[in-house]
């Protein structure tokens, strides 16, 4: 259980760096993108988390109650919104690839440019 | 390199990979054993000092304020570079209204106005998010949420409003000026909310209202003004890129309901 | 706590590499909503009820809308391609 997380975000990593390797459309190819993105979410919430320890706010709970660490929960807050954005952007070269030369599939984009 | 040599290429790299990282792993604590000091301090001092109850937002406000002011223009940037990317150049929008066959004009591919349930539901629940939004903004340094997640929540409003058929009013609220605008607004808000820090002779983006009682909705200092900015650029920002992405999509609609 | 905090995170790597192994966009979509959630729900065992929250509205809802969108707007620029081609092909006939 102890390495268990670590695993599945390395796991989560190698898969979608497979299907980004594999990949034969660019949409597809940004979505194995996201999914690579989250085994990052995975791996700092697993770093940060303390067994019985709940979450770093104390609306209603006493200061000095066990929390979990609040400094990677900040980073990955703002990561997850600005992700959309960015996949917003990368989706927007998607569609002016396709514009531009009637296919999605990235070995042909290259074999038309070359 | 053809696609079998990339294939066992990559599978050679993933073990390699896999392998290093469980070996890295094994020397760190193990999970559910943090230790490192910072987030205990943050947890100990941040209601004290701060007068919040949220540690999370004021990692994010605070402790780190620049480090978001930096991820901040990283949403602004990816907004106007998908804007730039998929506006529409002026030469297709005059070709665009000769044609008289689109695929959704043609007989039998009329789309039929959603039923009457679903506008009443959807139109319904436009009041209740928004609300639920502006809460989520304006609670951030008390309950889990702020100006990220709130911004998100304001955002998806109107789109309830383009699924419940009432094109005209999705594309007068997305379309208009004040969503550009508040995009920009909101993150220079953000920039000049640091200046009073600097006036006073301190660092950038230090606190300059008073704290208030912690537990109160005005508590807490500059936090709540930050979460506003950043909700306000958030929100504008989503809206902004899904408008862009359906814009070719509403034109032709609005035009075959004529 | 500890055996549904495993349990989940199983469900996580399962639907990760379902949704990287579809190869069709549309059904990929649909799994990347579905993926979005379990997130979430992981976030929430972690007791990260922040990140869970931008999680669930981004990754369940914006992101998926967003790849919906892209794709919509990809097969309109298809159909209108074609529909060009068509009418020079005429013209050429002509």
């Amino acid at each position: 259980m102890s390495l268990l997380p670590y695993i599945v975000a390395v796991w989560l990593f190698l898969v979608g760096l497979y299907g980004i390797v594999t990949s034969r459309n660019f949409i597809h190819l940004v979505m194995c993108l996201a999914i690579l993105q989250s085994s990052t979410y995975v791996f700092l919430l697993a770093v940060g988390y303390r067994i019985g320890a709940g979450p770093p706010v104390f609306a209603n709970v006493p200061v000095g109650t066990p929390a979990v660490d609040p400094v990677v929960q900040a980073l990955l807050l703002t990561d997850i919104v600005v992700e959309a954005t960015v996949v917003a952007l990368l989706l927007s070269f998607a569609v002016q690839v396709h514009r531009n030369t009637a296919t999605l599939d990235p070995e042909k984009v290259v074999e038309l440019e070359g | 390199m053809n696609r079998r040599v990339r294939r066992w290429f990559f599978l050679i790299c993933a073990c390699a990979i896999f392998g290093l990282f469980v070996s890295a792993v094994r020397q760190m604590p193990t999970f559910g054993h943090y230790r490192g000091p910072y987030g205990d301090i943050l947890n100990r001092e941040t209601v004290y000092e701060r007068h919040i109850t949220d540690v999370v937002t004021a990692v994010n406000f605070d402790w780190r304020g620049i480090d978001t002011l930096g991820e901040e223009s990283i949403l602004f940037l990816s907004v106007i570079g998908t804007l730039v990317l998929l506006r529409k150049p002026s030469s297709e929008v005059n070709d665009s209204h000769d044609e008289n066959d689109t695929a959704d004009k043609r007989k039998g591919r009329e789309i039929p106005l959603p039923s009457a349930a679903t506008r009443v539901a959807t139109l319904g629940l436009v009041g209740p998010l928004v609300v639920f939004g502006l809460y989520i903004v304006a609670h951030g340094h008390l309950t889990p949420g702020g100006g990220f997640q709130g911004g998100v929540i304001l955002a998806t409003a109107p789109l309830l409003v383009y699924l419940a058929g009432d094109l005209k009013s999705f594309k007068r609220i997305a379309n208009h000026e004040t969503v550009q605008i508040g995009e920009a607004l909101g993150l220079l808000g953000f920039l000049i909310l640091g200046l009073p820090g600097m006036i006073r002779g301190g660092a950038y983006l230090r606190n300059v209202l008073p704290l208030g009682t912690s537990g109160h909705v005005f508590s807490g200092g500059m936090i709540a003004p930050i979460n506003v900015c950043t909700g306000v650029a958030v929100s504008a920002g989503l809206v902004a890129v899904t408008y862009v992405f359906l814009e070719h999509t509403l034109e032709t609609r609005l035009r075959g309901r004529r | 706590m500890l055996v549904l905090q495993a349990t989940i995170l199983i469900f996580v790597a399962i639907t990760a590499t379902a949704v990287v192994f579809t190869r069709q966009p549309v059904r990929q979509v649909v799994g990347l909503s579905f993926y979005g959630i379990i997130l979430g729900l992981l976030f929430f065992i972690l007791q990260a009820p922040d990140v869970a929250l931008s999680q669930i509205t981004i990754g369940a809802v914006a992101l998926p809308l967003m790849f919906m969108l892209s794709l919509a707007k990809i097969r309109r620029d298809a159909e209108e391609r074609k529909r060009r081609e068509e009418s020079e092909h005429r013209r050429e006939a002509a």
